[in-house]
């Protein structure tokens, strides 16, 4: 009942905002299943109808979305998530909402990443959790001319935190801020970041389904921004051999009431056993939501040694080769401020589906009491395989292959993704594997070609 | 007359007294659906015990189509800090214990009046900041704001009492309502947000009080 009346409230002041500010078009938006986002302009007046009765659209237009048979289904606009997309710069004022698609028969359409993440968080809240978190998003900016070559040219030679004085990349990313904060997504933190034009922007944390939704309107902002300023932002996880990727280190935490439920006044490090069985879980099954988290041919170029990204499946404090980070926190920011971060991520994830299994991961932890090992202590960067092999110590999937098959045997991932998805993400993903092995490299041919 | 409309039902006992010393006549009402059922010259809520529901209950008497009857508050003495959020609420209040003269005096009173009008305010301002209740929109220095509606919601309740300071769970309780799953944080999430759509240069209207909440502006009355 009251969810109900909320709901005409919300939409209540959606209609009322689309008269007073003269807005001319409605986006309504929702992710395939690899996590692009999709958008279908509505014109304002048949947004009443839309809320009503939803927009029917043929599925299988889009990828991970077709069936066998009855391919239509119907965008439902999530009131609560609209929001005017209006730059101040006298342009047209439009605006988006996010939605969720539902088969005809009004049941969740089992190939909507934005449903399959609501199920697994309602699952958190009948276990008395409510999941927050904060990613740490990282990307690059190029020449756009010569990335549309299928090239790749940074636009200057900064590292961490630099700050330039010629930096064109500097005030597009400041632009950037500027255009989120405005969109209501708000941002902790951007610097410059280690590799040449690579930048980080970190954003607030908030409930893992505003996230999921502010990081799909974050990818479009960075790239429209980039654009009109004639660059080519990419989100690519690895786009040059030799500097690091671009990942998109997660903070993680599960509130319980008012209560951090991570935390613990008497725990080790301040950390209570449901953080540890969380933890657990994500260690335990890793590999099988590494898929997932990272999902192109080109994310596992990221995943190697050398780098600042995870390679090995551990947890440490602040040790940053590990896998999952217990940040250290600020003496009597404890109580708020312990959480998890999940550093294999890469920002060309669908963040519906892996916060969904980040999720069912850790919550499989905490249900089967998952015991925790100790910390990786020594940097394990440093350990030779045999020490690595004899503490124990697994890798994570070294390619998308390898993934998949790890993805293939796990019940969690099937679960939490539901049958449709799964089935139809390793289909999609074992052919995108299978092209690349086909393919002949450049580093073949420049290894191979004059001495065989 | 119209007869006097009682909340909760049964009312209190001494309502009830005082009520049938004076000669009105009286009805006793449980529910907004009672109460839109008939007509009435006035309405006097109870708000000693389960004051919560009896504040919703006023609410629902000031939204109500048909309803413009004015209405006394009776409240406890320990319990008058909690009117000063919902002075919209109510055209009069009573302290409880009364005495019945008081009583009588304050009620007849307000049906000679008639009470709160039907022309509640339409603006919440302050400073450069315009809240238009009617349409749901705001403004800053001309500019207009992009909220969402739990936005506009908390930004409404906090420009509509400057300078004071609500815990989160006051926030919480006031603007999402009880029932709303998702604890402290939400307001803190959502003040983030407020403070990002008003900008740097008007963000700090809404400042953090360490260790207790948030306060919107300062008071008009000096603090």
């Amino acid at each position: 009942m009251r969810d109900s009346t909320e709901m005409e409230q919300h939409q209540d002041y959606v209609l009322r905002t689309i008269e007073e500010r003269g807005v001319r078009l409605v986006r309504l938006w929702f992710t395939d299943v690899l996590g692009q986002l999709k958008s279908v302009a509505i014109s304002p007046v048949d947004l009443e109808g839309a809320f009503e009765e939803g927009v029917q659209f043929d599925g299988s237009a889009i990828d991970g979305f077709s069936r066998m048979q009855e391919t239509d289904v119907l965008a439902i606009p999530d009131a609560a998530s609209f929001q005017l997309m209006n730059w101040g710069d006298g342009g047209e004022v439009t605006a988006r909402v996010f939605c969720d698609l539902v088969n005809l028969d009004g049941t969740p359409f089992e190939g909507d990443p934005r449903q399959v993440l609501k199920r697994n968080l309602e699952k958190a809240r009948t276990a008395g959790y409510q999941f927050m978190c904060a990613p740490e998003v990282e990307f690059f900016y190029l020449a756009s001319d010569v990335a549309a070559a299928g090239a790749v040219q940074p636009l200057d030679n900064a590292s961490y935190f630099d700050l330039t004085t010629f930096d064109a990349s500097s005030d597009i990313r400041r632009a950037t801020i500027g255009r989120l904060e405005a969109t209501g997504i708000p941002v902790e933190y951007s610097f410059h970041e280690d590799a040449p034009s690579q930048h980080e922007i970190d954003l607030q944390h908030t409930d893992g389904l505003t996230m999921a939704d502010n990081v799909m309107t974050m990818r479009l902002i960075v790239r429209e921004v980039a654009l009109e300023h004639g660059v080519h932002a990419t989100f690519m996880p690895k786009p040059m051999s030799g500097v690091q990727g671009s990942g998109m280190h997660t903070h993680l935490s599960l509130v319980s009431g008012e209560r951090n439920a991570f935390y613990d006044a008497n725990g080790e490090h301040h950390l209570s056993t449901v953080g540890r069985q969380f933890i657990a879980g994500l260690l335990t099954h890793a590999h099988e939501i590494t898929a997932v988290t990272n999902q192109l041919v080109n994310s596992y170029k990221r995943l190697v040694l050398g780098f600042e990204a995870p390679v090995h499946v551990s947890w440490a404090r602040s040790n940053r080769s590990a896998l999952v980070r217990v940040p250290v926190v600020k003496r009597s920011k404890e109580e708020s401020a312990t959480r998890l971060e999940y550093r294999a991520l890469d920002p060309a994830c669908n963040p519906y589906l892996a916060y969904s299994l980040i999720l069912a991961a850790g919550l499989a932890g905490i249900e089967g009491g998952y015991h925790l090992e100790e910390e990786a202590s020594a940097d394990i960067f440093e350990l030779s395989e045999e020490e690595r092999r004899a503490k124990g110590i697994r890798l994570l999937p070294t390619s998308l292959a390898e993934a998949l098959d790890a993805m293939e045997g796990s019940e969690l991932v099937r679960e939490a993704l539901g049958e449709h998805i799964f089935e139809w993400f390793l289909r999609n993903k074992r052919s995108e594997w299978n092209d690349y092995k086909a393919h002949v490299s450049q580093f073949e041919l420049d290894r191979y070609l004059k001495s065989w | 007359m119209e007869p006097i409309l009682c909340y909760p039902d049964p009312p209190p006992s001494e309502v009830v007294r005082a009520l049938e010393l004076a000669g009105y006549s009286w009805e006793a009402v449980g529910d907004e659906a009672a109460a839109n059922d008939g007509l009435w010259s006035a309405a006097i809520v109870a708000a000693e015990e389960e004051a919560e529901a009896a504040f919703a209950f006023a609410r629902a008497l000031r939204n109500a189509d048909a309803s413009v009857a004015p209405v006394l508050l009776l409240v406890r003495g320990s319990a008058l800090s909690e009117l000063e959020t919902r002075h919209e609420l109510f055209d009069d209040f009573c302290v409880t214990p009364f005495h019945p003269v008081e009583f009588e005096a304050r009620l007849r009173h307000l049906i000679v009046r008639g009470g709160w009008s039907e022309t509640p305010t339409e603006l919440v301002t302050y400073g450069e900041l315009v809240l238009n209740l009617e349409t749901y929109q705001a403004i800053i220095s001309g500019r207009p704001l992009d909220l969402t509606y739990m936005e506009y919601e908390l930004l409404k309740f906090l420009a509509s009492n400057p300078g004071r300071v609500f815990t989160r769970e006051t926030l919480l309780s006031r603007v999402w309502g009880y029932e709303y799953y998702g604890g402290a944080r939400t307001v803190d999430v959502h003040v983030r947000r407020l403070r990002s759509k008003l900008g740097e240069e008007h963000a700090a209207l809404i400042q953090t009080v360490r260790s207790v909440g948030y306060k919107f502006g300062e008071s008009r009355w000096g603090a």
